[in-house]
């Protein structure tokens, strides 16, 4: 009992540091960084190597950690965030997804993707408190968490950059016109929040003595889960949030397991999403003022092609095995092709509804999973699972994403990061059917009537025709009324309203249509791997088919399609650019967003 | 016949007592003009007829049936459409999408919300099917509709017409407000809503404006008109009400609210406490 709430109170000090930052860049950047993980990732390593290599103490380790992270931190927010300042909050979402995305695997490069030892150099006294274990590093922790938010507070409230920061965060166009400097505002904002960042990754990877590159993910997850409890922007409630977090998670890690650790602070982002979006302690907010006009971003429209030119080309493709005689470029195109379908499902969502959705590998997923479990339990053929295993998917699909419908944003962008992780996280726990971590092996391999389909020219011709099904459905639903629906949603969302156009169901429509096709692609991956597990599809995977998307071009099926080809095809044909892989997506994401947004297959007007 | 009828209508912002009381009716083929100084809690009338938001206190009726804390998206199938104060175009979509998204309504139930649960689900599964299976009656019906934006268009004259699939975000304000009246009659409203149809318009667009107007009053359109500029409003309405502070302060023909000194009393007020002034207000004064 008291072991769990010391437990619960040191891993919310160390929640604490990194959703304060969380909750301070959005007060004043308006976006929930996703690099902060990556920040904190690095802030690990500095001090890893301070210690660890340079043989530095403790207190000096801590310094450059601090003045390392604070450097990242800054570099985030020029590459990441002030190029990207006008262009709304989603944008911002993406590019430092971007970020971190390029801090993880350049991580991974630098220092190896194994897990390093990291020794504290602290005395290892501990002594008993009332039935628990109190150590010297939890007082270090504590003492470092209570110090940060008192300093923190300090600033705030105390000294007149303080002022500019809080001043700014309350409405950042007032503050401008106070003659507040917002853009240093916001470089010191970021600076601090990497150092907080840094130290708590640094203080982390003391407590479990072991960092590695991934280990921001979580970082990120929780301190964003800890400053949605207390209300974004609000830095006491993050403070709240995450020991209400770390103690709610170590009391589920003693009553139900360890591997409820983490489902635990899925549930609670989820929930506080759902049901109260601006945190515990805040009130309701009322209607949003009606905003002024002209604040239209303009979308660009898909390139025009010869009538001839996309036949021809979808032909070509048809006849590509009848000339090829080497199997690996068939093997590589038949992924892009699964990949294409993916994305043109998700800009459905993303393209076309103008809902950024982070959980789009979960819908892969699921179809994943029901079509495994439906042939090797049920023993269903393989074409009869590919037809339902994408309805069973999309249904349930749709009844989880349901609640979360009625945000927007961001909000909702995290809600189906939510979604997707809780799904790869049901999988793993519920070992009756999934098999847990195992994974389900041996999964038939497709098939028509007894025929299986093992050649890569099979595959290849398989994935190419469930891809044209895709893109023909989509291309149909995205030019009926149900199209114009969508997209007057993403244009406004209450003029559409005032419609008819309910806001429920039509983004229940785009979901279900979208994780139809993304199930389908789950079930071709599932059959063609003959083994998937819960890690299979990430959110990496999730990231990719946005960065397709954004790449070919928002709410344009061809883009999409010519996206998942480029972004596949590109790091197997050059070889060096395989270990690079996902530095590659990053930039392209962010390089697109701030030199093309339209994509490659838009025109600006 | 009484078509709309508001009732003892309340609505509070925190401590902010937006409407107090306020009611209203609104004949079959009648246009009531609300005029009232900034504030006065105009369009958070419109918000509580058009269920954007629901009163604290008070009931509204559409034809008999109450309509106060449906969802928005009901309060369209009820016969209700409205333009914005500020303008709300879907700025990506073209100018005839703009126009064909406010016939959402009357595509032949396809659209129907459906009734409980089981219901809405059969429903938004069947407006998948057809819209990827878009049989010849389905696509004979977008093509009607398309010609009716067509005809709804032309009110306007050549304003719209030759810019029918330039994305809206690319027009010019006054004629994204005509837009936007465009997308509000393609839903055959019973009760048209204009919050300031004439905002940002200079006289000869206001003319302009005030000639269509007339024209959808002949074709016998109820609506409620919001509008500042008191020429129009002399125009056009069959009735005017006056709202201050929340309150329906006049009401009752337009020649007769003109000259009550109350209005100008509440125009002036303002002013004295530093809020920005009408021109209505102005012409007001001259008048009283
Ligand atoms: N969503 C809201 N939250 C808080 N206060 C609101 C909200 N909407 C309106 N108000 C307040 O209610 C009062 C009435 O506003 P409303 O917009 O109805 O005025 P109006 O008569 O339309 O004025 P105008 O002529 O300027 O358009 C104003 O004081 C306004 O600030
Ligand atoms: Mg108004």
């Amino acid at each position: 009992m008291w072991d769990q709430l010391l437990n619960g109170l040191v891993i919310g000090n160390l929640y604490a540091l990194t959703a304060i930052g969380i909750t301070q860049i959005y007060g004043v950047a308006g976006v929930v960084n996703f690099a902060h993980g990556s920040v904190y990732m690095v802030g690990a390593y500095i001090g890893w190597m301070a210690i660890a290599w340079l043989h530095w103490p403790l207190v000096p380790a801590i310094l450059l950690v601090l003045a390392g992270s604070a450097a990242i931190g800054l570099l985030v927010e020029r590459a990441a965030v002030r190029p990207f300042a006008r262009a709304g909050s989603t944008i911002l979402l993406l590019t430092t997804i971007a970020a971190g995305l390029i801090m993880d695997n350049a991580a991974q490069i630098i220092w190896g993707p194994q897990t390093q030892a990291l020794r504290s150099p602290l005395p290892q006294w501990q002594f008993k408190l009332g039935g628990g274990t109190v150590s010297f590093l939890d007082l270090f922790i504590l003492a470092a968490g209570v110090g940060t938010a008192l300093l923190l507070h300090l600033f705030l409230y105390r000294s007149r950059a303080g002022w500019a920061v809080r001043a700014t965060a309350q409405d950042r166009e007032a503050a401008l016109q106070m003659g507040v400097d917002v853009n240093r505002v916001s470089s010191l904002s970021f600076a601090m929040a990497g150092a907080f960042a840094g130290l708590s990754g640094l203080l982390v990877g003391l407590y479990f003595n072991n960092i590695y590159p991934t280990m921001g993910a979580s970082a990120t997850l929780k301190g964003t889960t800890a400053a949605l409890l207390g209300g974004l922007g609000n830095v006491p409630g993050a403070i709240l949030g995450a020991y209400v977090l770390g103690i709610t998670e170590a009391f589920s890690v003693e009553w139900l397991g360890s591997s409820f650790r983490n489902l635990m602070a899925i549930v609670l982002l989820i929930g506080v999403l759902i049901f109260r979006p601006n945190g515990l302690i805040s009130a309701r907010r009322a209607l949003n003022p009606e905003p002024t006009a002209g604040t239209f971003i303009p979308h660009g429209r898909p390139l025009r092609f010869p009538r001839w030119l996309l036949p021809a080309v979808t032909v070509s493709a048809m006849a590509l095995p009848l000339f090829l005689s080497n199997p690996y470029p068939l093997q590589v195109l038949a992924i892009a092709w699964v990949f294409g379908l993916m994305a043109v499902s998700l800009n459905l969502i993303s393209g076309t509804t103008g809902q950024i959705s982070l959980g789009h590998a979960g819908f892969v997923t699921l179809g994943a999973y029901a079509s495994a479990i439906l042939t090797s339990r049920l023993g269903l053929p393989f074409s009869l699972s590919l037809l339902v295993s994408p309805f069973l998917a999309a249904a349930i699909g749709v009844l989880l994403c349901y609640p979360a419908l009625r945000l927007r944003g961001q909000y909702l962008a995290i809600t189906t990061m939510g979604l997707g992780e809780a799904i790869s996280l049901i999988a793993l726990n519920w070992e009756g059917v999934t098999q847990g971590p195992l994974g389900i092996s041996n999964i038939q391999p497709p098939g028509f009537f007894g025929y299986p389909i093992v050649s890569p020219a099979g595959m290849y011709l398989l994935a190419f025709a469930v891809l044209l099904i895709g893109v023909w459905v989509v291309h149909r639903l995205s030019r009926s009324h149900l199209g114009r629906a969508l997209r007057a949603m993403r244009e406004d969302e209450v003029a559409a309203r005032a419609f008819g156009i309910g806001l429920a169901r039509y983004k229940s429509i785009a979901f279900g249509v979208s994780a139809f096709f993304a199930a389908a692609a789950g079930v071709l991956l599932a059959h063609s791997y003959s083994y998937i597990a819960p890690d299979t599809f990430t959110f990496a995977l999730s990231i990719q088919v946005l960065t397709m998307i954004i790449l070919g071009g928002r709410d344009n099926a061809v883009g999409a399609v010519a996206g998942a080809v480029i972004l596949i095809a590109l790091p197997e044909s050059i070889r060096f650019l395989g270990e690079f892989r996902f530095i590659l997506y990053g930039l392209l994401l962010i390089g697109m967003l701030r030199f093309r947004p339209y994509g490659l297959f838009n025109s600006a007007t | 016949m009484i078509l709309l009828s508001v009732r003892n209508v309340h609505k509070r912002f925190g401590g902010l007592h937006a409407l107090r009381g306020v009611n209203l009716e609104l004949e079959e083929g009648e246009t009531v003009a609300i005029i009232g100084p900034n504030g006065a809690g105009k369009t958070t009338l419109f918000n509580l007829i058009s269920c954007e938001d629901s009163p604290d206190e008070g009931e509204i009726l559409l034809d008999g049936h109450r309509i106060d804390g449906l969802p928005a998206h009901l309060a369209a199938a009820h016969g209700l459409a409205r333009t914005f104060q500020n303008g709300r175009v879907f700025g990506n979509l073209t100018v005839l999408e703009n126009v064909l998204l406010g016939a959402h309504t009357r595509l032949h139930g396809l659209t129907d919300p459906g009734s409980r649960l089981a219901g809405s689900v059969l429903a938004a599964l069947r407006e998948i099917a057809w819209s990827i299976i878009q049989p010849r009656r389905f696509r004979r019906r977008e093509a009607e509709l398309t010609e009716e934006a067509r005809d709804i268009l032309s009110l306007f004259g050549e304003r719209l017409i030759p810019r029918l699939h330039q994305p809206a975000y690319s027009l010019s304000y006054a004629n994204r407000r005509r837009t936007e009246l465009a997308r509000a009659l393609a839903l055959r409203p019973k009760v048209l809503l204009l919050d300031e149809p004439t905002a940002g318009m200079n006289p000869t667009e206001t003319e302009e404006m005030t000639e269509i107007i007339q024209t959808l009053q002949r074709r016998g359109q109820s609506m409620l008109l919001i509008e500042h500029k008191l020429d129009l409003v002399m125009a056009v309405a069959d009735r005017v009400v006056a709202l201050d502070a929340g309150e329906v302060l006049v009401s009752g023909r337009p020649e007769i609210v003109r000259s009550d000194p109350r209005l100008v009393e509440a125009y002036v007020g303002r002013r004295g406490a530093g809020h920005s002034v009408p021109d209505s207000a102005v012409t007001l004064q001259k008048q009283a």
